[in-house]
């Protein structure tokens, strides 16, 4: 049996947190992310969604070596990626690469598209500049812009275009992971679509697997093959797109999905769904309360494939 | 290229003083120190001394264009070593953090609490009076300003999405430093370095009063106000010439470092046709 793509074990993530009482008492942690195990498979796209702060942004810096995670095990091929052995980021790059969310603050105002470009090349040890030349050019054409257009500054590009150089840079070095943080929420409603497109053509044409992190469930319908449904740092729910979108079974996860908007008459059947599920929520008790550790609970299969968070208690 | 007009007033300013310094032994008309004479001494501007003469008799228009090569070099090398030190301190602080950013701000705070011309002061009564050590004293102690600004700046670029991209494609930090965060902070580095140049040329002004600037009898405009201070009321325009010189200079490093930092906007930036 081979070793997984990319494999999350056990992942812990805790800030200390400075508290409000004078000569630092209180001084408290933040527990962002509790034991959070995943795998991703070639060729894969895995979702997470989550509400802001679910630790779901804290993952993804674990995983692109961003954030030092404090427990827990990332390895890429069966090779660690975190802690002991990891590799160094030259190493790192190679395999894991992010698109952020913001076109207009992740291109460096001052380097042209080639620049930005032909660094992490040059970084890499491809100094031919032919070959620089040729990849960058092919890159360009990949993403669906044209060649002349690498001389010219981010600042003459709209955001569509933007995130297209965005994606330029994050395949250039050829990764086999991308993350995807939220990659059209910040793009006019009108390109969002295109993007959306271009990254499943590329990911099929270059074999890639995403990582997508999104609050943005339509999207996830529409890109995943599985997605997992992240609460306080502990996932809720994990499943195919199809169970988690037709039978959300985790109270968090049917009020998510009753939240998004409806342009069939659904409405209000999803309001009467959005009030049981808050009612579900808050009957559980289950206000958290990200300073303490959570409480004991499991991940349970509820059908093939698609597990649900119970408290330990319930069984 | 779009420059305001505040850019080329402040360019023509400097432009004026540089012209001034660098060309002054062939376009002055007497020398600055030889040409003393007694029989000459407070005659008011005329065709032979265009800005009059000083207490000596020497020719003041002589003595500024000298002088500019003083405030020149004293204004440049000065904030060129401040830079160095600020933006090196600043921005290895905002990037690193941890202790080296806690010993950081304590020795700006240091800094800051000292005034910095007492401090210029104490390095010049350990080293002496002159030129080098004027340089080496205002350079060493107008760094505190720069360095914040330095250390912020690279605390909010930091976050910029293109740093996070470099980390993970492989840069390493100086790198990330030298090509992602230094760039993008240079317009508010170039501001103070220029506002700097004025308050070095008044600071060796300052210095020079106190005797430990230049040494007399070679003219600096801050010596030269010095000297032209007890006769203020027989020769206006000894001390009025230097003054001015003094104001435009600086009024034209300012004008300049405001009309760089706008066209260094790559947003004002526009591609040749």
């Amino acid at each position: 049996m081979t070793a997984p793509l990319l494999q999350v074990d056990d992942l812990h993530v805790r800030f200390p947190v400075a508290g409000g009482g004078l000569l630092g008492k209180g001084r408290r942690t933040l527990h962002a992310v509790n034991g959070i195990s995943f795998e991703l498979a070639k060729g894969e796209c895995l979702s997470i969604v989550g509400e802001s702060g679910c630790g779901k942004s804290t993952t993804a810096l674990s995983i692109l070596g961003l954030q030092e995670p404090t427990e827990g095990m990332i390895r890429y091929r069966g090779k660690p990626l975190t802690g002991a052995g990891a590799p160094n980021r030259i190493d790192r790059a190679k395999a894991v690469q992010m698109v952020f969310q913001d076109p207009y603050a992740s291109l460096n105002p001052r380097q042209s598209v080639r620049t930005s470009l032909a660094a992490p090349l040059r970084l890499h040890g491809i100094s031919n500049g032919s070959e620089v030349e040729g990849r960058i050019e092919a890159m360009l054409k990949n993403v669906g812009l044209t060649p002349e257009q690498a001389r010219r500054y981010p600042h003459e590009f709209s955001g569509g275009q933007r995130q297209r150089i965005g994606i330029a840079r994050a395949l250039i070095l050829e990764p086999e992971i991308v993350v995807l943080d939220e990659p059209v929420s910040a793009l006019d409603v009108s390109v969002r679509a295109q993007i959306i497109n271009l990254l499943l053509d590329l990911q099929e044409k270059l074999g890639l697997s995403y990582l997508m992190i999104s609050h943005d469930l339509s999207v996830v319908e529409h890109m995943s093959d599985r997605v997992l449904v992240m609460y306080f740092g502990e996932i809720v729910e994990e499943g195919r797109w199809q169970h988690i979108f037709q039978t959300p079974t985790h109270p968090y996860t049917r009020r998510l999905i009753a939240a998004i908007p409806d342009p069939d008459a659904r409405q209000p059947l999803g309001g009467c769904q959005e009030n049981s599920a808050n009612a579900a929520v808050s009957a559980g008790g289950q206000v958290q309360d990200v300073f303490s550790p959570p409480t004991r609970s499991e991940l349970v299969e509820i059908a093939p494939q698609h597990w649900m968070r119970f408290a330990a208690a319930a069984q | 290229m779009r420059l305001g007009f505040n850019f080329w007033l402040g360019a023509t300013l400097t432009a004026l003083v540089i012209f001034a310094g660098v060309l002054a032994h062939w376009i002055a008309p007497f020398d600055p120190v030889l040409d003393a004479d007694l029989m000459n001494s407070e005659l008011p501007p005329d065709a032979t001394f265009w800005f009059g003469t000083d207490g000596q008799g020497r020719d003041v228009y002589t003595r500024i264009l000298y002088g500019a090569q003083i405030s020149l070099t004293v204004g440049i090398v000065s904030q060129v070593i401040n830079s160095i030190i600020g933006v090196t301190l600043g921005m290895t602080a905002g990037y690193w953090g941890g202790w080296w950013d806690d010993l950081v701000n304590g020795l700006t705070n240091v800094m800051l609490a000292i005034p910095s011309l007492i401090f210029a002061l104490a390095v010049m009564a350990v080293i002496g009076p002159g030129l080098p050590s004027l340089l080496i004293a205002l350079g060493l102690t107008n760094w505190s300003w720069t360095c914040r600004i330095a250390r912020s700046s690279t605390l909010s670029l930091k976050s910029q999405g293109y740093v996070q991209a470099a980390q993970t494609l492989g840069y390493g930090d100086l790198r990330i430093m030298f090509t992602q965060i230094l760039p993008n902070m240079m317009g508010p580095i170039l501001v103070m370095a220029t506002l700097g140049m004025g308050s070095a040329v008044l600071s060796e002004a300052a210095l020079s009063f106190l005797g430990l600037g230049i040494q007399p009898p070679f003219p600096s405009w801050g010596s030269m106000l010095t000297d032209a201070r007890q006769l203020i009321q027989l020769a206006p325009w000894a001390a009025l010439f230097p003054g001015l010189a003094i104001f435009l200079s600086v009024l034209g490093f300012n004008l300049l470092g405001d009309g760089l930092r706008d066209s260094l906007d790559p947003h004002m930036r526009t591609r040749k046709p």
